[in-house]
């Protein structure tokens, strides 16, 4: 069963008409971790809000538990949660009185739905007087997280929940959402961080307004038609350099401590790379086969 | 139900624990009413006054013309008993009576000696001095007329009279403008920041994605504000009458009633100001410029509007501290019942409904 399905969605801005979502359709059923994976500028937010029924797109409809999100948008409010990408709550109110509120403005109370957000919750109940604005940003997320699920949604949009956030608390929100789609919770979720997307059931890759593809992130990965290599050497810079004046090397980047090679699936070989780079007076390189990652797969999108 | 009530609830936790707004909030009603200690005085023109002739000789049909001839005065009607004369007063139509006595123009003739009797209305105690200052002077003028002819001087002694405000206080006009002026900028400014902060900080997006109806939030918004001003008002009235000395001659349940209007009024302004606007500093900046002064200004209660171009006067019906004004000094000080303000009440109910009408039709139900 469908829980969201977006058709042909488009939104501009102001008088100039910018482009901010160009065409997106996608489907996702229901409990199912959707991931919506772009920089900055995607688009992921306008499309989030289209959604949740805070923009109305130029043209393209779209429905939310089979609900349309222009005409029926009172009753979707209802059984939605969101959670902004920005920090959304009351900072002068305390954890439990934002958690308090936000469960008697969809008419239930925290212990009818304790059992969902219990394991949330559990890890910021000590700081249940402190007032939310003091809370760590980690802290921030859980309890924003806690105040979109109290109702019992049906639908959960968290837009990039986990920017601002240190890896220990990205890895612990993961395991949660995680335990929220057993619960037959469906979960839309944007986030700029590439290695977030193997932790989402699908995932749309967006740039520009536009999807580039959408797919499982393995599927995704296995769709990556060239050969990847890794390489490393003390002179970064004059590596790439060297790698980018070779025409018949797809492409090259460079990726964390390593540069990352492309090589086409048939003609130029590793050995005849590795023995240009030494012509060229590269010396020293560590070489080896690599994983292919969504990111260079998001890479390899953005130059067809 | 319970809905609207955790919203009000959340509402008083974000007055209560802004400590520097709440110091404002309470500061303020008493520091103006110790600072306004005194009111500025201005020429008055055109005093809409009465004349009361019971003698109807050549003595006071030539004052009288005198009177007609002066810029000062604008007489509105004869009058023949002293009952009309009171009616005129509690209508709040007249600044002013000139009662000439039976037999004016005999007693200066025969006895050298005659008596005007002069009523001002001073609760606006500047009005009323200089407009009997400019009555006497009329009289004296005429009085030197006729003894430019004759031997033996004649003299007309005008009985001055001050109506409402004998002692003539200041703090009697001052204390209703202050309170015109302390409410329009407690309501307006404080509930003109309260939704566009929620705009601001982002808390908007989460509420509009819930079941919350505009309604909703526009009353509980300002119900902790209404509350407080409320207390303003009391906390004005008390030190008005404990340190300024000043009577509240009308009833106070009634004063109570119309000034709970009045914050009404201020609190669906502030609002409409709240919802038209998208920064919290544009909404300061709007309910300052285009309220305070205005409402220093256009109100009457620093320069009489009988005295502004005509065109300020129009334009100063649309200030609801100018009705205000009118109606607390009428039951306040001329201790008058709602049957003499009905009126004013009626217009600022008006322009209350007109507020809260164009604040839900404009409240936006999505982002931008």
């Amino acid at each position: 069963m469908e829980s969201v399905n977006a058709e042909s969605l488009r939104k501009t801005y102001g008088r100039e008409k910018l482009l901010a979502v160009d065409d997106v359709s996608f489907s996702v059923s229901k409990g199912e971790i959707f991931g919506l994976i772009g920089p900055d500028g995607a688009g992921k937010t306008s499309v989030f809000r289209i959604l949740t029924t805070l923009l109305l797109p130029d043209s393209g409809t779209a429905t939310v538990d089979g609900l349309d999100i222009i005409k029926d948008y009172e009753r979707i409010r209802k059984r939605i949660g969101y959670m902004p990408g920005r920090f959304s709550l009351y900072t002068d109110l305390s954890v439990e009185e934002n958690l308090d509120f936000f469960a008697t403005v969809f008419g239930t109370t925290v212990e009818e739905n304790y059992d969902l957000i219990r394991d949330i919750y559990i890890q910021i109940e000590p700081f249940k007087k402190r007032r939310a604005g003091k809370l760590s940003g980690g802290m921030k997320q859980k309890l924003a997280l806690c105040c979109a699920l109290i109702h019992k949604p049906e639908v959960l949009f968290l837009d990039e929940p986990t920017t601002g956030v240190d890896p220990v608390s990205r890895k612990e929100f993961w395991e949660m959402l995680k335990r929220l789609k057993m619960q037959g919770i469906t979960i839309l979720v944007s986030t700029p961080y590439m290695d977030e997307a193997t932790l989402c059931d699908r995932i749309a890759l967006m740039q520009r307004g536009h999807i580039l593809s959408i797919d499982t992130p393995q599927r995704i990965i296995n769709a990556f038609p060239d050969h990847l290599f890794a390489v490393k050497t003390g002179d970064m810079y004059g590596l790439l350099r060297a790698l980018q004046s070779n025409k018949n090397i797809t492409d090259s980047y460079a990726f964390g401590e390593y540069a990352h090679v492309v090589l086409p699936p048939s003609g130029i070989s590793p050995e005849d790379v590795q023995a240009y780079l030494q012509q060229q007076g590269v010396a020293g390189i560590e070489w080896r086969k690599a994983d292919v990652t969504i990111e260079d797969c998001f890479i390899k999108l953005l130059k067809v | 139900m319970k809905q609207f009530l955790a919203f009000v609830r959340k509402e008083f936790y974000h007055v209560l624990r802004d400590k520097k707004t709440l110091l404002i909030l309470f500061g303020m009603p008493i520091a103006q009413i110790l600072i306004f200690g005194f009111a500025l005085t201005s020429e008055v023109k055109n005093s809409r006054i009465v004349i009361m002739d019971q003698s109807r000789d050549r003595g006071t049909q030539q004052i009288i013309s005198k009177i007609e001839a002066s810029r000062y005065f604008d007489i509105q009607q004869d009058i023949l008993s002293p009952p009309q004369v009171e009616a005129a007063f509690k209508k709040g139509k007249i600044k002013m009576a000139v009662i000439f006595p039976r037999g004016f123009y005999e007693d200066l003739m025969h006895q050298h000696s005659a008596r005007v009797q002069v009523i001002a209305d001073a609760s606006d105690p500047n009005i009323a001095t200089t407009i009997t200052n400019y009555i006497s002077a009329i009289i004296l003028e005429y009085q030197q007329d006729l003894n430019e002819t004759l031997q033996q001087p004649y003299r007309i002694t005008a009985e001055t009279r001050m109506l409402y405000n004998p002692q003539q206080k200041s703090v009697h006009s001052m204390v209703p403008g202050v309170m015109a002026l302390v409410l329009m900028l407690v309501c307006v400014m404080m509930t003109a920041i309260s939704i566009v902060r929620e705009k601001e900080t982002g808390t908007m997006e989460v509420l509009l994605v819930s079941p919350l109806r505009p309604m909703m939030v526009i009353v509980a918004k300002a119900i902790p504000y209404l509350l407080l001003s409320f207390i303003n008002i009391v906390t004005i009235l008390v030190l008005s009458v404990a340190l300024l000395q000043l009577p509240v001659n009308g009833s106070i349940l009634l004063l109570l009633a119309v000034s709970t209007l009045y914050i009404i009024t201020c609190l669906s302004l502030g609002i409409l100001i709240s919802i038209k606007t998208a920064t919290q500093q544009a909404a300061m900046t709007i309910s300052l410029m285009g309220m305070l002064l205005p409402t220093i200004m256009l109100s009457g209660f620093m320069f009489p509007v009988e005295n502004m171009p005509v065109a300020l006067q129009v334009v100063s019906n649309i200030v609801p501290a100018k009705w205000f004004n009118i109606i607390i000094k009428a039951v306040m000080i001329k201790g008058l019942g709602l049957g003499a303000i009905w009126k004013e009440v009626l217009i600022l109910t008006g322009m209350t409904v007109f507020f809260l009408v164009v604040s839900l039709k404009s409240f936006k139900i999505r982002l931008a």
